[in-house]
């Protein structure tokens, strides 16, 4: 009997992205081709500009590449007009940003329940859905405070409820770590694993901490918008 | 809810800033009521008229009068039911600064034809008995503190020499847009003290009221009137007593146009100053807005919150401004005395004042909507609020 193996989530191919700055064009990304598998931790490292947080934006849906597709569970994203685009964004992807990015007018618990206002879920599902989010980030018992009354390991972790919350399948997270001190940021990354491990998400994460990447069961190192040369040989499972 | 959350706390995120520009609202809208009520006070003369009374003078000028005969002549034209005689007396009680209207009035006839001034039957009768008797209406008796019974000591300028009057009746308004500030007292009083002190200038009317059975003639009944003196060494001018009346405001219009320049003016301040309010925190919000696009939030949705936060500062400020409108219109209304008879906060002007403030508001959230609803995620991410 033949075994049957699952199409990869995201399929890049031949992507390639350039700025305009002051009438000049400046190549970030060029022909880059990959997959990343259904449940992988991907990280991606590189030194400043060589193109990873346009590449994860790429991903994520929130940039267009200039050419080249970009297929994630077997859609186009890149073909995919801004509406539909967006809707997409809401159902397929969490986001987990360097900065956490929530509303400071919310409290921990209107944040993490902002997505689910998208879908047609009612108020007593999105409850649900949120206290259970809460309680895997082990922030329940802070529901009810603002952005500012908690500490920036705890406002990522709302941010990691609220980029979980509505299931997608695909997390970026950009520089997650990156404003956190030791102690959050090793909280931050084992909640990541977790979500892997336990929960199967596929999670794409930049970073520029080596700390942060030994999480993630593969890496790939760009520079200067190309996966740079070995970067097969750079890939490892840590596993 | 949580749409409405968002724009409830987003507009008290900086109390300071959403209170200033609230005030500056209200200071605004209140201006505006008040220019637009004293504009409105200008015009109220007009608005008091009815259809079915018309005002014939002389076709020379206001000025000139027309002999008393005309009276009867005026009477007999088919479809006139009434005839007063009226004069505006000018004048002084006390002070020139002391100014009200007093006219000299057929009194029997003239309160007939204007069934808006009303009267306590008793007072009215005293009135109609006491030839030196007078009517004031209620502002101007709260206003010099006139009750019934005390003398009303004038001294003419029109008419001259020192004139004694018994104030026999206090009317008040029908409705309250009718004018309470005059003073009317009988026209043959008038006339026959004129007849004595100056007798060449006795006979003489000012204008004549003509009440009209039918108001859709009065067109045909005025050209009627007017018929009669044609050729006359007095010819008549006849039109509706709301022509008459804004006859009187065309001579002011200058003024009129320009305090409505000026309330139009506030009002374009105040949009620059919620403009510039808005394009700030729209500029300070750009990355929350890039956040909720990412997250999968439409455009449009993005720009309704900064559309919504505009809105409620503007209706804040607006229903602030109207609701401060009747209380500062009435203290003004007794600071000016008698200068303007009425001077009421129309459903008009409060109409005007909201449609203002959401006009305030709505304007000053487009560019800035347009903004948050057109910011590219990857830049919006990167702005630093």
């Amino acid at each position: 009997m033949s075994r049957r193996v699952s199409p990869p989530l995201i399929e890049v191919r031949g992507v390639s992205k350039s700025y305009r700055r002051g009438g000049q064009v400046v190549p970030v990304l060029h022909d880059l081709s990959f997959d990343v598998q259904r449940g992988d931790f991907l990280g991606l490292m590189g030194p400043s500009g060589s193109g990873k947080s346009t590449l994860l934006n790429l991903l994520a849906g929130i940039d267009k590449p200039d050419s080249g597709a970009i297929l994630v569970d077997g859609v186009d994203i890149t073909g995919l007009p801004e509406s539909d685009l967006a809707d997409w964004r809401a159902a397929a992807v969490g986001f987990v940003f360097q900065f956490y990015n929530l509303m400071p007018v919310l409290t921990a618990f209107e944040n993490v329940e902002l997505p689910l206002t998208l879908t047609p879920l009612s108020r007593r599902e999105r409850r649900e859905h949120v206290s259970a989010a809460l309680r895997l980030v082990g922030l329940a018992d802070r529901a009810e405070h603002y952005p500012s009354e908690l500490s920036g390991g705890q406002q990522q972790r709302v941010a990691i409820a609220r980029a979980l919350v509505t299931d997608p399948k695909l997390i970026v997270a950009d520089e997650p770590t990156g404003d956190l001190d030791r102690q959050s940021a090793a909280e931050v990354l084992s909640l990541l694993e977790q979500l892997n491990h336990e929960f199967g998400k596929t999670i794409v994460m930049v970073t520029h901490d080596r700390r942060a990447a030994d999480h993630a069961h593969a890496i790939k190192y760009l520079d200067k918008g190309e996966l740079s040369e070995g970067a097969d040989l750079l890939e490892r499972s840590v596993r | 809810m949580q749409f409405l959350k968002l724009i409830v706390r987003n507009t008290l995120r900086h109390k300071l800033r959403t209170g200033l520009t609230v005030l500056g609202l209200l200071i605004a809208v209140l201006s505006f009521g008040l220019l637009q009520t004293v504009v409105g006070a200008w015009y109220a003369g007009a608005n008091a008229a009815a259809p079915d009374r018309l005002v014939t003078r002389n076709a020379i000028s206001l000025v000139f009068p027309m002999p008393l005969h005309y009276r009867e002549k005026v009477r007999a034209v088919p479809g006139v039911k009434r005839v007063g005689a009226a004069n505006w007396f000018g004048g002084i009680y006390q002070d020139p600064r002391k100014f009200f209207p007093q006219f000299a009035v057929d009194a029997a006839q003239y309160f007939e034809m204007y069934p808006e001034y009303r009267f306590a039957e008793e007072e009215k009768r005293a009135f109609l008995r006491d030839r030196r008797g007078a009517v004031v209406g209620r502002k101007l008796a709260e206003t010099y503190g006139f009750k019934v019974g005390d003398t009303l000591p004038l001294r003419g300028t029109i008419f001259p020499g020192d004139w004694s009057f018994t104030v026999r009746a206090i009317y008040d308004g029908a409705e309250t847009r009718t004018d309470t500030s005059q003073m009317f007292f009988h026209w043959d009083y008038l006339n026959e003290t004129m007849k004595r002190r100056v007798p060449r200038r006795a006979d003489q009317v000012g204008v004549f009221v003509v009440q009209i059975a039918d108001p859709a003639r009065s067109a045909e009944i005025s050209q009627a009137i007017d018929a009669q003196f044609r050729n006359s060494a007095a010819e008549t001018l006849t039109e509706t007593e709301k022509a008459f009346q804004l006859g009187f405001v065309a001579m002011t219009e200058a003024i009129v146009v320009g305090i409505r320049i000026v309330s139009f003016v506030v009002v374009f301040i105040i949009l620059a100053v919620m403009a510039n309010t808005m394009a700030m925190t729209a500029r300070e919000r750009l990355s929350e807005y890039a956040t909720l696009k990412a997250l999968g939030f439409a455009p449009g949705y993005v720009a309704a919150l900064v559309l919504g936060e505009s809105l409620a500062i503007a209706a804040a400020g607006g229903l602030a401004g109207i609701a401060c409108t009747f209380p500062v219109a009435a203290w003004f209304g007794t600071q000016t005395g008698t200068l303007f008879p009425v001077l009421e906060v129309s459903q008009a002007t409060v109409a005007m004042q909201l449609g203002a403030a959401l006009a305030v508001g709505v304007a000053a959230a487009v560019l800035p909507g347009r903004r948050a609803a057109r910011v590219r995620i990857v830049e919006g991410l990167r702005a630093i609020g």
